[in-house]
C-alpha cells in the first residue's frame, strides 16, 4: 500500500513536503492506520509522530487521515482508503508543526485552561466526598469522556481563524461539563467569562467537531447549552 | 474575556440575539413585500405609492431598515475578524481591517439615512 506522509523538519527543511512510501500490508487483515504508520517507520525511522496507548484512550495520535481528523490507532484503513488508493497522513490542521505529524498543542491547551476545567466549590468540603444524585451524575455523560485529542478543535474553521480567541469545541465541551456539574458553584463566574463575542459565539454550528470526534461526543450540543445558559442568565 | 474595540455591542450574546431577531424581522418584511406582489400581480405606481403613504407600512419599513443595518454591521464585523487578522495578513492586518470596517460603517450609515429619506420623505 502506498502511504503519503507529510514530512517537515523545521531545522533542515525549507518547506514541508508529502513523501510517498510503499508499505507491505497483510492482505487478509484490516490494519489500523497506526499499524501502517508503524510499518512505514520500520522502513524510514526518521518519521515522527505521537502515540501511546494504541487503543483510543490517550488521545495522542490525532492526525489528519485522508482529509479527516481522527485517531490513527482506532481508524481501520478500510474506513478511510478505497482499495488501491493512497493513505494520506498529515498533521492536525491549524496548529504549528513541530515535526512531521507532531504538532505544537500549546494553543489548544491554553484554550482548555481558560475554561477552568476543575471543580470550583467554595463551601467547606465534607468529611468524605461531595455526593451527587445518579440523575445529576447522568448529566455529565457525553461530556467527561473527552480525551483531549484535539481532533474536533483542529477541524473547526472558527478555531483556524481565531485560535487565540475562540475556545474551540474541546474546551467548550469541558466548560459545559463543569457548568452542568451539580457540585460546582461557580456557574455565574464561568458564564461571565464566556459571554464575549469570541469565546463561545464564534461557533457557527458547522459541526465539523461532531463529525470527527473519535469518542462520539457532541460539542455543538454542549455549546448550544452554554448559549442557552448565557441567555437565561441575562434576561 | 476577549473583546474588540471595533465591536459596538461588546458581548457576543447581544450580537447573537440581534442577529437572530433582525433575521426574523427581515424575513417578515420580505414575506410582506412578496405577499403584496403575489396578491396584486398588476400593481401600478399609484397603488404602490398609497401603500407607502400609510404610517404602519413606513414604520415597518423603518424597523426593517434598522434590522438590516444592524444585521449587516454584525455580519461584516464577524467576517472582518475572521479573515482580516494578523494570522492571515500579517502586520498590515489592523490597518486593513480598520479601513474595511470604516468603509462598512460609512456605507451602512449612508444606506440608513438614504432609506429614511425614501420612506419618510415627502
Ligand atoms: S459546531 Fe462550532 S465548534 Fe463545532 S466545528 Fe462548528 S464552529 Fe467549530
Ligand atoms: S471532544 Fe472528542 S474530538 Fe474533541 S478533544 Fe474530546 S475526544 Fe477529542
Ligand atoms: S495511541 Fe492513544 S489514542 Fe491512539
Amino acid at each position: 500500500m502506498l502511504v503519503s506522509i507529510y514530512r517537515y523538519n523545521p531545522e533542515t527543511d525549507l518547506k514541508p513536503a508529502m513523501v510517498d512510501i510503499e508499505v507491505d500490508v497483510p492482505a487478509d487483515r484490516d490494519l489500523m492506520v497506526l499499524d501502517v504508520l508503524n510499518l512505514a517507520k520500520e522502513k524510514d525511522t526518521t518519521i515522527a509522530y505521537r502515540r501511546s496507548c494504541r487503543e483510543g484512550v490517550c488521545g495522542s495520535d490525532g492526525m489528519n487521515i485522508n482529509g479527516v481528523n481522527g485517531l490513527a490507532c482506532i481508524t481501520p484503513i478500510s474506513s478511510v482508503v478505497k482499495p488501491g488508493k493512497k493513505l494520506v497522513l498529515r498533521p492536525l490542521p491549524g496548529l504549528p508543526v513541530v515535526r512531521d505529524l507532531v504538532v505544537d498543542m500549546s494553543m489548544f491547551y491554553k484554550q482548555f485552561e481558560k475554561v477552568k476545567p476543575y471543580l470550583i466549590n467554595a463551601t467547606p468540603a465534607p468529611a468524605i466526598e461531595r455526593l451527587q444524585s445518579p440523575e445529576d451524575r447522568e448529566k455529565l455523560d457525553g461530556l467527561y469522556e473527552c480525551i483531549l485529542c484535539a481532533c474536533c478543535t483542529t477541524s473547526c474553521p472558527s478555531f483556524w481563524w481565531n485560535p487565540d480567541k475562540f475556545i474551540g469545541p474541546a474546551g467548550l465541551l469541558q466548560a459545559y461539563r463543569f457548568l452542568a456539574d451539580s457540585r460546582d458553584t461557580a456557574a455565574s463566574e464561568r458564564l461571565a467569562g464566556l459571554e464575549d463575542p469570541f469565546s463561545v459565539f464564534r461557533c457557527r454550528g458547522i459541526m465539523n467537531c461532531v463529525a470527527v470526534c473519535p469518542k462520539g461526543l457532541n460539542p455543538t450540543r454542549a455549546i448550544g447549552h452554554i448559549r442557552s445558559m448565557l441567555i437565561e442568565q441575562s434576561v | 474575556m476577549v473583546t474588540s474595540a471595533t465591536n459596538f455591542s461588546r458581548t457576543g450574546l447581544s450580537d447573537w440575539l440581534v442577529q437572530r431577531v433582525s433575521a426574523v424581522i427581515l424575513l417578515a418584511y420580505s414575506a410582506f413585500i412578496f405577499g403584496i406582489f403575489l396578491v396584486n400581480p398588476d400593481l401600478d405606481y399609484a397603488q404602490w405609492s398609497t401603500l407607502f403613504d400609510s404610517t404602519a407600512v413606513r414604520i415597518f419599513s423603518l424597523i426593517s431598515l434598522l434590522a438590516l443595518c444592524g444585521h449587516a454591521w454584525i455580519g461584516m464585523w464577524t467576517v472582518a475578524t475572521d479573515y482580516l487578522t494578523s494570522l492571515q495578513l500579517g502586520a498590515s492586518a489592523t490597518a486593513v481591517r480598520l479601513l474595511f470596517q470604516i468603509g462598512c460603517a460609512l456605507l451602512i450609515t449612508v444606506y440608513l439615512l438614504w432609506g429614511i429619506q425614501i420612506f419618510w420623505g415627502s
